[in-house]
């Protein structure tokens, strides 16, 4: 177990220096230096020589018809040079990432506020805002569906029906009861991944009719297995390349302006770029699905649970995205990192007119905590018992079989996550009270000191790592050892993880070279990588990259041993040497061997299964990444305003390879679990988004972050690279309901809905 | 619409001239697609994210929110004018050290935003770094590094 402060003045964390360092050191991140400089080039950056600018046009209306389209206008303003409608689609009009229903431009329906509709390029944004505004739509007013109770009783929102997917557990026995139970009804709001970096690219045509993308995405390949077939074009002759990405969080899974740019620069013949303003972008990607659980617990006297009885309810909105792999989670993580011995859960994913939701940061995972641990302290309250006791109790550990029936084989240290964060001192009264301006309310000073009241809460969740479900998840890699130096080909996403770093480690320390490059990630270069979520690369690509060079250390000094008649056996490879174990042999690398050695590694985890149709059991998933959180908060009771005053958390990586961005991952993770406990929600009203802007979607900023304090549980994993887990995601499951226990505490309200608002406490 | 106007901006202590520019357009949009200075970030181009922060005669300002036009005659200092790779502030350097950097979008709209801190106020409080960075919105570290940053680099000042 390691900790790491996250205050500055007591940091401990290792001197990185210039030269690469291996594994668990804090190796600088090669990209840093053009990022602090803003030379670092994003993918709104991009600039091609006789570029136009693409814009798009959405319907304001969340289910219509469309009458009529008419386009005319806009063509004939000057400086525009195409406005197109899903008339001119050149090739399959829907994609989507498990399921291709999500039309590239609406034909007859349009099914959600902010569907894409038409298309203009013209010589600036400004031309082409006013073209935009030139086209003429006449819809006929459908009414929507907005509640996704009523999904499954109404109309069809798109053909197939309203239910996405249906997802029943059930294990043990269904007449199982305990001496307790209690039971709750909870709901999360709409929560948006708010990256800063706007949706964006350019598309390239060329004279071969060929098209090459550059864009800021999270998946090249699974962008491009959708787009080829959108623009007509085999797969060859489309190749996206990934452009500069201002962070991700799951809100680039699906495309952006990908098929709009394509299509625009094919048909002007012309470099297209576009690029999203933030109330476009609240429209043009898809949101964290909103959910409804009903929960029912039953357990002995002792704590100990007997049965958890479940129903979970996420709104998919119009298009399926990746919804069927989030209720697929809802359900598998519904009863948390805990030991129950019966268990009846359903999670239900509807279509609705709202707007879509996809991936964000631990999908299904996060809805799921919130409400199985807002019911362990409802459990505890009643049984009298202390929050952190009762999970202490039911905490899983390896051996223990879950929910599906598979069987825990990775370490899970629920218990030593949930001591870690109880193991920090708690901050004291006025830690953070300069002036009253540490106190709720913040510089407004609003806060009667008076009527002040502290709480503390606990939370512990848990997430697949990677794909799961029988869903093929493997990355391949190519490694060149030249002249000492080694390039590394991967179509990895950076996205702001660091990616770039922990890859350079891996291979620095199975290689021991300094000079380490990573060639572009495109589509063209190298077979897919998948995509960068599911807390996935580390473990996926770093792991091809730590078996390439195993392949490569392994083919040196097969050659040395030729070349210079040595036992290959007796050598090995560091600091750019190779070196025999008696010292007689030592050579540099760049002489050891003569040839470029090249290999290329495809890798896949541990074969998984799906669930069971009617009973969800299966060895669905191939790891589990666990985390725990205490949150401190002070409530002002009669304003209802809120501040985190400090978190502490234990989390489980596995190995942490770059501690300092592990530190990173963690503290970000838990600024949007913050956001969703008390402020961040997409409000919609009859389907129409009524705050998508930084104005009024309001995301944790420096004055609302408390002081976070991290203990690393470092249990290596067999067969991870160098026994590393993943960290993007569980972060973000328990600090939610961390700060909404905390919240409880300091109130006794039962406070059942995330985000948190005043009203809710002020005039409760 | 390109409405014949010329006019020059003094950026980073060069004379800019910025030709072809429609009237209506922000400092930002003529800094970044005119000048071509992408160092000058755009996250929201409504003055609430400060990834566009650059100075006007010294004040930190949101580009996005100034007409380039009306900026004629003023002193504009943008990330690109503070440090370059192989000359980097102290506070460059700091986020490097730190691991204030993620994606970076947020990153030169804050050394722009810290720079500008440390100017007016040397020693700034916990509290006083958290409130003049406020205006600074990034969504991947949760504050944490950059904070740790800022720390540094004034323990390094007063050494
Ligand atoms: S882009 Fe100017 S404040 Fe956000
Ligand atoms: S590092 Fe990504 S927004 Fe700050």
């Amino acid at each position: 177990m390691s900790k790491w402060f996250s205050k500055g003045t007591n940091n401990v964390m290792p001197n990185a220096n210039e030269s690469i360092s291996g594994i668990a050191t804090s190796l600088q991140r090669p990209d840093a230096a053009e990022k602090v400089c803003g030379t670092f080039e994003y993918s709104s950056d991009l600039v091609a020589n006789n570029m136009l600018w693409g814009g798009t046009l959405r319907s304001p209306h969340p289910s219509a018809r469309i009458v009529e389209i008419n386009v005319e206008n806009a063509r004939g303003i000057q400086g525009v040079a195409t406005a197109l409608t899903a008339n001119d689609l050149p090739g399959k009009p829907n994609y989507g990432l498990l399921m291709s229903d999500q039309p590239v431009l609406a034909d007859e329906f349009v099914r959600f506020e902010g569907e894409p509709v038409a298309l203009v390029a013209a010589a600036d944004p400004e031309i082409c805002r006013r073209a935009l505004a030139a086209i003429e739509i006449s819809y006929e007013l459908l009414e929507p569906l907005t509640d996704p109770e009523r999904a499954e009783d109404s109309p069809a929102v798109f053909p197939g029906g309203n239910v996405i997917r249906r997802v029943p557990i059930e294990r043990g026995d269904p007449e199982a009861s305990g001496d307790v139970v209690v039971e709750g009804v909870y709901e999360v709001g709409m929560q948006d991944q708010a990256f800063l970096g706007p949706e964006s690219g350019v598309a390239v045509p060329n004279e071969d009719g060929s098209i090459d993308l550059y864009v800021a995405t999270q998946g090249l390949h699974q962008d491009h297995a959708q787009l080829a077939p959108c623009l007509g074009l085999p797969g060859e002759k489309v190749r996206i390349h990934l452009a500069g990405v201002g962070g991700a969080f799951g809100g680039r899974e699906d495309f952006s302006v990908h098929a709009h740019a394509c299509f625009l620069a094919l048909n002007t013949r012309r470099p297209v770029k576009m690029s999203y303003l933030r109330d476009e972008s609240f429209r043009g990607h898809l949101h964290r699905h909103p959910a409804r659980m009903w929960y029912r617990h039953h357990a002995r006297k002792s704590g100990k649970l007997v049965k958890v009885e479940a129903r979970i309810l996420l709104d998919g909105g119009a298009y399926a995205s990746s919804s069927s792999a989030v209720a697929g989670n809802a359900a598998r993580f519904a009863c948390g990192p805990y030991r129950v011995p019966n268990v009846s859960v359903e999670a239900i994913c509807v279509r609705t007119n709202n707007h879509p939701c996809g991936a964000m940061r631990g999908f299904g995972a996060v809805q799921a905590c919130y409400g199985h641990e807002s019911q362990m302290d409802k459990l505890a309250k009643k049984l009298g018992m202390d929050p952190l006791e009762i999970r202490f109790i039911n905490a899983l550990q390896t051996g223990d079989r879950l929910p599906t029936g598979q069987k825990v084989h990775v370490p899970a240290p629920v218990r030593e996550c949930l001591e870690a964060a109880a193991a920090v001192p708690l901050p004291g009264e006025s830690s953070d009270n300069v002036d009253g301006y540490g106190l709720p309310g913040g510089a407004g000073r609003t806060a009667d000191r008076s009527r002040i009241r502290r709480g503390v809460g606990f939370a512990v969740g848990y997430k697949n790592l990677a794909y799961s479900e029988g869903y093929d998840d493997n990355a391949r890699v190519r490694c060149c050892l030249k002249d000492g130096k080694l390039t590394i080909t991967s179509a990895a996403a950076e996205i702001g993880q660091g990616f770039v770093t922990v890859a350079r480690q891996i291979a620095h320390e199975v290689l021991g070279v300094e000079d380490i490059a990573l060639h572009p990630a495109n589509t063209s270069d190298i077979g897919s990588a998948g995509s960068s979520a599911a807390s996935r690369q580390t473990y996926m690509s770093g792991k091809a990259i730590e078996l390439a060079c195993r392949q490569i250390a392994q083919r040196v000094c097969e050659a040395c041993g030729e070349n210079w008649k040595v036992n290959a056996k007796q050598l090995s490879l560091a600091n750019g040497r190779v070196r025999s174990e008696d010292g007689r042999f030592d050579v540099k690398l760049a002489e050891a061997c003569g040839d470029p050695i090249e290999t290329e590694v495809f890798h896949s985890h541990r074969q998984t299964f799906g669930m069971d149709k009617a009973t969800g059991q299966g060895d669905t998933d191939a790891s589990w990444i666990f985390g725990a959180q205490r949150a401190v908060v002070d409530v002002d009771l009669d304003l209802g305003l809120i501040r985190v005053v400090q978190i502490t958390t234990g989390q489980d990586v596995g190995r942490a390879i770059n501690p300092l961005s592990v530190i990173g991952q963690i503290e970000g993770g838990i600024s949007q679990g913050l956001g969703l406990a008390v402020m961040e929600e997409v409000l919609s009203q009859d389907g129409v988004v009524q705050n998508g802007s930084f104005t009024d979607y309001l995301v944790p900023t420096f004055a609302d972050m408390p002081p976070v304090e991290v203990t690393l549980i470092e249990k290596p994993e067999d067969g991870a690279p160098f026994g590393a887990k993943g960290v993007g995601e569980t972060p973000s499951l328990s600090s939610t309901p961390a700060i909404a226990a905390a919240i409880r505490a300091a109130t006794g309200l039962e406070l059942p809905r995330v985000p948190i608002r005043p009203e809710q406490i002020a005039l409760a | 619409m390109e409405i014949e106007r010329r006019y020059e901006l003094l950026i980073n202590g060069k004379e800019c001239k910025v030709e072809s520019s429609w009237l209506g357009e922000s400092l930002m949009y003529v800094l970044r697609e005119r000048l071509g200075l992408w160092g000058t970030k755009n996250a929201c181009e409504q003055g609430e994210c400060g990834s566009c922060s650059v100075l006007i005669d010294g004040m930190l300002a949101c580009s996005c929110l100034e007409l380039a036009a009306t900026a004629v005659g003023v002193d504009i200092t943008t990330v690109e004018g503070l440090g370059a790779p192989d000359n980097m502030t102290d506070i460059q350097q700091s986020f490097i050290d730190e691991g204030a950097v993620q994606c970076g979008f947020c990153t030169p709209g804050l050394v722009v935003a810290v720079h500008d801190l440390l100017l007016s106020n040397p020693a700034p409080s916990g509290q006083e770094i958290k409130e003049a960075l406020a205006g600074n919105l990034c969504r991947c570290t949760g504050y944490g590094r950059i904070e740790a940053a800022v720390v540094k680099v004034v323990q390094q000042r007063h050494e």
